[in-house]
Order: structure tokens, then C-alpha cells, then sequence
């Protein structure tokens, strides 16, 4: 997997989810890619490790008066801190990286797709609603209706590919799309493809009749 | 400290196998004396407020204590390590968002981190901390912003009166230079 990606996380985006300030969407797709890609995951350990530098280097905030004591007594009360660990569990079996079947509650079986027409599917995955994230299943050949975007977009395929005016795109690939960009996104004949799409704002379609579809996609 | 930055790194990476191996209180008071204060500062330029900080900043530094034998000196200085745990908990308790996590690598058996690996990463993580200070101020401004100030590049361009274009190729001059100070 990791050898044929050619589309990667930028840098604005992996310093981002390791200063902790991307909305949940994005870190989800953030995740997600990593999961499929040694290079991204090892950038993200150097964002860590200048986190971590910037954090030793600056001034430090004054702490109340018995802030060691205080501590100490949490620790003797063996109150487990409530800090979320990224829980245990090994290389994926399934076809979904393990973060976002963690969203979906399961492998791709499991994904409660809704059918949006022209036989691409779509399921929208919970997270905070700053930015909102979602399974695209377009089918071999087909194309999602030419859209721009008022923010930023996220576009990682799981299987199969995809192609647009910008590139082509195939798993473990991530396309970052922003307000410049109107695309048609067209999967490629061999395969179905699925994607993970995370979007800061709600699309914009050019038709008409995409437009008057959009508030019952949501998206 | 006069012992200089070459030292201190190997000494946190001490002070925790200490409260791993013997839950040595007087190795927590130094780790504590030096991270709690910057914790702090972190969560609040992240935008908790004094008491919130401080509650939060005790989570974290308990959390070192519990989770002291989870630390590997081999992926991650003791500042990488504390960092991570305090972004989480700001992610956690101030933003109120879960951290979707990417999967992990299968790194085989579980053996002993070997002392070279330690060492070479030990060495990396000071070797970058020292590059930060190097940059020109207003390069390191904008990252620590970035970082710190939980700030979005269109914000800091209303926050300095900067255009985007300048923010963002000012970022990207600083990472530029660390990489190549990496080399």
C-alpha cells in the first residue's frame, strides 16, 4: 500500500493535527491516511517532536502554590486521569484503516450507506460539527456532480480510484481541495471506489438539480 | 540549568524509568519543576482559562506517573511524550472532541529499546529544539503560534495584519530551515 501513494498530507495539515487544533473530520481523515502511509506517519513524528521542542522551550506558566502536593494526592487516590489513550489494537484485518472503523462501528459491511442517485451512496459519520466527514461509494465510472468548496476539502480513497481536472488518485492517495478548486471527481472503470471525504463546509453544486438535492445529502 | 540541553534530555528519560522502576517522588518533583509550569503555559496560550489550565496540567503530569512504563525512549524525548499527553488532554477536556488515532504499526515482539536507538533519538529531538531557537524571531513567532496559539493562518493574518500568502511562506521558510538544520 504505503509504496503507491503518491498524494500526501501537507505539511499545514500534520502540523495541525499535532498541535491538536484540527476539527474532529479532519483529524479522522488525518488518521486514516497515516494508518495507510509510513512516510505521513513519519513527518507527523517529527510535528510531534517540535511540539514537544517548542513546548520545552518557552516560558512557563506560574502554577498555584501547591500544585506538586496537589498532584501527588491524585496520584495516591489512584484516580485513573481521564486522558483518551489511542487504544490498543493491531494492524487492521479489515478493509477499513482501524480509526475510522472505529466511526463506523465495524469493517465496510457494516457502513449504513444511503443512496444519494446515479448509484453513488454516501453514509455520514459522527463527529463534531465544526467539519463533517463521509463515506462516498461511487460506482466504476461514474461521477460526483462538478462542485466547488467555500472551505476546505479531504479526499482519501480507501478502494479503487478516482480521477479529476487536477490528478488521478488511488488508495491510500489524498486530495486537498480548498475554495480555488471546482472538480468533477470520476472513479475509475476497473473498480467501485470509496472514499473518505471531510469537508469545513457544506459543498457547493453548480446545477440546478444538485443544488436543490443538497440540504437532503447534507453534504 | 548549567548542565546544558545535551545533558538534561538523557536525565528526564532517567527521571521516568526511576518513577517506573521505584515511583520515585523526588524524580516526579524534577520532572515536574520543569514540564508542569510549561504544560500550563501550553494549555492556556490554547485557550483554558488559569484554574482550567492548572486542573488539566495536574491530569497530565499524573498521567506521566501512571503511564511511566508506556514511555519509550526510543520513539520520543520526554518533551515529545508530555506534549503529546497535554495535546490530547486539551483536545479532550477544552476542545471536547474526540482524537481519532492512526492505527498502529506492527512492531513485532515487544523487546528492549536498544541504548543506540535511545541515544540517536535522544540526540535528534535536542538537536531540533536547538534549531528552533536558531530561527529569526519572526519565523519561530509564527510557528509557535501555529502551534500554540490554537490559531488557524487566517487568523494570525488578522492578529498581525500579515496577507496569508507571507503567513504561509513564512511557515514554510521555517520548516525549510529545520529540515536542512536536521540534515
Amino acid at each position: 500500500m504505503t509504496d503507491q501513494i503518491k498524494h500526501h498530507l501537507t505539511d499545514a495539515l500534520l502540523m495541525a493535527y499535532s498541535a491538536g487544533t484540527l476539527p474532529e473530520a479532519f483529524s479522522l481523515a488525518v488518521a486514516t491516511h497515516i494508518s495507510m502511509c509510513d512516510e505521513c506517519r513519519a513527518r507527523l513524528g517529527a510535528f510531534d517532536t517540535m511540539g514537544g521542542a517548542l513546548m520545552d522551550e518557552c516560558k512557563g506558566a506560574e502554577l498555584a502554590a501547591d500544585s506538586l502536593e496537589a498532584t501527588m494526592a491524585r496520584i495516591k487516590a489512584g484516580n485513573p486521569a481521564r486522558i483518551t489513550d489511542a487504544p490498543a489494537r493491531g494492524k487492521s484485518k479489515g478493509m477499513l484503516p482501524a480509526p475510522l472503523r472505529d466511526y463506523v462501528g465495524g469493517d465496510i459491511d457494516a457502513v449504513k450507506w444511503k443512496n444519494v442517485g446515479m448509484g453513488v451512496k454516501q453514509a455520514i459519520l459522527p463527529t463534531a460539527r465544526d467539519a463533517s466527514a463521509r463515506l462516498l461509494y461511487i460506482p466504476a465510472g461514474a461521477a460526483v456532480p462538478d462542485h466547488g468548496h467555500a472551505g476546505t476539502e479531504l479526499t482519501l480513497v480507501l478502494q479503487g480510484a478516482f480521477r479529476d481536472e487536477m490528478d488521478h488518485f488511488g488508495p491510500g492517495d489524498i486530495e486537498v481541495a480548498n475554495e480555488d478548486l471546482d472538480h468533477t471527481p470520476v472513479a475509475d472503470i476497473g473498480e467501485d471506489c470509496i472514499c473518505l471525504a471531510a469537508t469545513d463546509a457544506p459543498l457547493k453544486f453548480k446545477g440546478l438539480i444538485p443544488r436543490i438535492a443538497q440540504p437532503f445529502l447534507r453534504i | 540549568m548549567t548542565n546544558g540541553r545535551e545533558k538534561e534530555n538523557e536525565d528526564w528519560v532517567a527521571c521516568i524509568a526511576r518513577i517506573r522502576d521505584a515511583q520515585d517522588q523526588a524524580a516526579f518533583a524534577e520532572l515536574f519543576h520543569h514540564f508542569a509550569p510549561r504544560v500550563k503555559a501550553f494549555l492556556m496560550r490554547s485557550g483554558a482559562d488559569a484554574s482550567m489550565a492548572e486542573e488539566c496540567t495536574q491530569d497530565v503530569m499524573a498521567t506521566l506517573w501512571q503511564k511511566a512504563h508506556l514511555f519509550d525512549p526510543s520513539r520520543a524525548s520526554a518533551a515529545t511524550w508530555i506534549f503529546t499527553i497535554a495535546r490530547n488532554r486539551k483536545i479532550d477536556a477544552i476542545r471536547k472532541q474526540k482524537r481519532p488515532e492512526p492505527e498502529d504499526l506492527p512492531w513485532g515482539p515487544e523487546s528492549e529499546p536498544d541504548q543506540a536507538d535511545i541515544l540517536a533519538l535522544q540526540q535528534e529531538s535536542e538537536h531540533l529544539g536547538k534549531a528552533i531557537s536558531a530561527l529569526p524571531d519572526k519565523q519561530r513567532i509564527l510557528i509557535e503560534q501555529a502551534y500554540f496559539g490554537d490559531l488557524s493562518h487566517s487568523e494570525i493574518a488578522e492578529q498581525t495584519g500579515l496577507p496569508l500568502g507571507t503567513i504561509k511562506s513564512r511557515i514554510r521558510l521555517a520548516l525549510d530551515r529545520l529540515r536542512h538544520a536536521m540534515k
